[in-house]
């Protein structure tokens, strides 16, 4: 349970990050929070040879709402984030108190789970359901990558072995809109076995005017549910229309069975958080003028 | 290769010379002499190993030594009195908190920070920071008892 040697630098900047991965490209992993990768070194699931730890990039220890979004820098805490969260944006504040516990998340930064990518994992789901994207540094600059052109399968993601994300960006839901988060899991602060998050807000006549629903836990990566998205736009709201439509977003969904949840409780959860998250985001939802 | 580092444990400075590698737990444990801070898991999951941060619960075992210079470390030993025990430490023994004492480093360091923010809290939220350390003797329901006590005392007492 210790971790194979490894080389250690620490970056006080993004600049000096990215050049340290241009040096040792694949050999080389980023350490931030350290709450994900340190298990995998003890476990010496991972061998890298070299560690970059980008903690002393203070330049990186930033939340900014910008345009209609919120940019958090890659040092960002997740403890720290949940407290702005609280009242700027209460979907992502009760994500986070299921991210781990308080000492998990004092440590634990929201890049660093979203740039992880496990797919049981809350924050790659809420980066979908909030329309967000990270912002990658390489050697050639910078990009932005969607949520959805992001995750390709579990801990994997588009990402090159020389890119360092210094900021996630995710969208803030309309002042109408409401929200709705649940997941089932073994134990508080357990990885889920199935989870989901939605946002819904309605035009003045009380039709969908826009709807997101976003699972995880039933896949390789984090999963949009299109299908329940598509059947509830631009419609009214019924109890019957919620459930047919959170019915048909796990339906489509191909979750795996392993030791903890066979793939049909996978899928039958699904569904019941589906509409349970649908419903809690029409109760809070308030009306357009 | 070993590097320097400069560690702040319980107010005392202290200069080691490290693998990075070495865990912050192991680094307390065997080349302070602290083995108060208790590692268990060794991958985050248990709690035992939890130290405070700048007074912040963390696990001692997913920080490397090398990352904890310029910050001020406390362990088991730093928040008990030279004499006797806190009133914390207390509130366990009194409560029967504990059976074989292998997560109660860990349990004191979390509940220490918890109840500085949360000095009224209901059984609920002492449930959920306890989910956070894994206790496989007591079933937790003393450990909450004890909890629950420590804060009355610490209402009954105001700061000095």
């Amino acid at each position: 349970m210790k971790p194979a040697p490894f080389d250690y630098t620490p970056a006080a900047s993004a600049a000096e990050a990215v050049t340290a991965l241009a040096q040792h490209g694949d050999d080389a992993k980023i350490l931030a929070g350290g709450q994900s990768l340190v298990p995998m070194l003890n476990l010496r699931l991972a061998r890298p040879a070299m560690l970059v730890d980008i903690n002393g990039a203070a330049e990186l220890d930033y939340l900014r709402e910008r345009e209609g979004r919120v940019h958090v820098g890659a040092l960002r805490r997740q403890a720290a984030v949940a407290r702005w969260a609280a009242t700027r944006l209460p979907l992502m504040a009760e994500a986070l108190r299921h991210v781990g516990h308080t000492a998990i998340r004092n440590r634990g930064t929201v890049v660093g789970s979203v740039a992880h990518a496990d797919p049981a994992s809350e924050l790659p789901a809420l980066l979908l359901c909030l329309d967000g994207e990270v912002v990658a540094r390489g050697p050639q600059g910078e990009r932005a990558i969607a949520a959805g052109a992001l995750y390709r399968a579990p801990l994997t993601t588009s990402l090159r072995a020389d890119e360092l994300v210094t900021e996630a960006r995710f969208t803030l839901p309309r002042p109408e809109a409401g929200w709705g988060f649940a997941e089932v899991a073994r134990r508080h602060g357990d990885f889920a076995l199935v989870g989901a998050a939605a946002l819904l807000w309605q035009d003045g006549g009380g039709s969908v005017a826009g709807v997101r629903l976003a699972f995880f836990g039933v896949g390789g990566t984090p999963q949009r549910g299109a299908a329940a998205e598509a059947a509830l736009m631009g419609r009214p709201i019924t109890g019957e229309g919620i459930r047919t439509a959170a019915r048909a977003a796990a339906a489509a969904l191909r979750p795996e069975g392993d030791l903890h949840a066979s793939a049909r409780y996978r899928s039958e959860v699904a569904a019941v958080l589906a509409e349970r998250v649908l419903t809690d985001a029409i109760g809070r939802c308030r009306r357009a003028a | 290769m070993t590097r320097t580092v400069r560690l702040t444990v319980n107010g005392r400075e202290h200069t080691v010379q490290v693998e990075p590698r070495l865990s912050l737990a192991d680094c307390l444990r065997e080349v302070l002499d602290l083995t108060g801070t208790h590692v268990g898991c060794e991958h985050g999951v248990c709690g035992a190993c939890t130290v405070l941060l700048d007074g912040e619960p963390v696990r001692s075992c997913l920080m490397l030594a090398v990352q904890a210079g310029g910050h001020a470390i406390t362990t088991v030993e730093g928040i008990t009195p030279d004499e006797g025990l806190a009133p914390l430490q207390q509130a366990f023994q009194d409560k029967h908190g504990l059976q074989c004492g292998y997560c109660t480093p860990g349990i004191l360091l979390t509940t220490h920070a918890f109840l500085e923010e949360h000095p009224d809290p209901t059984r609920e939220e002492i449930r959920e920071m306890l989910a956070g350390n894994l206790c496989r003797c007591t079933g937790y329901h003393f450990i909450v008892e004890a909890v629950a006590a420590a804060a009355r005392a610490a209402a009954r007492t105001p700061p000095a």
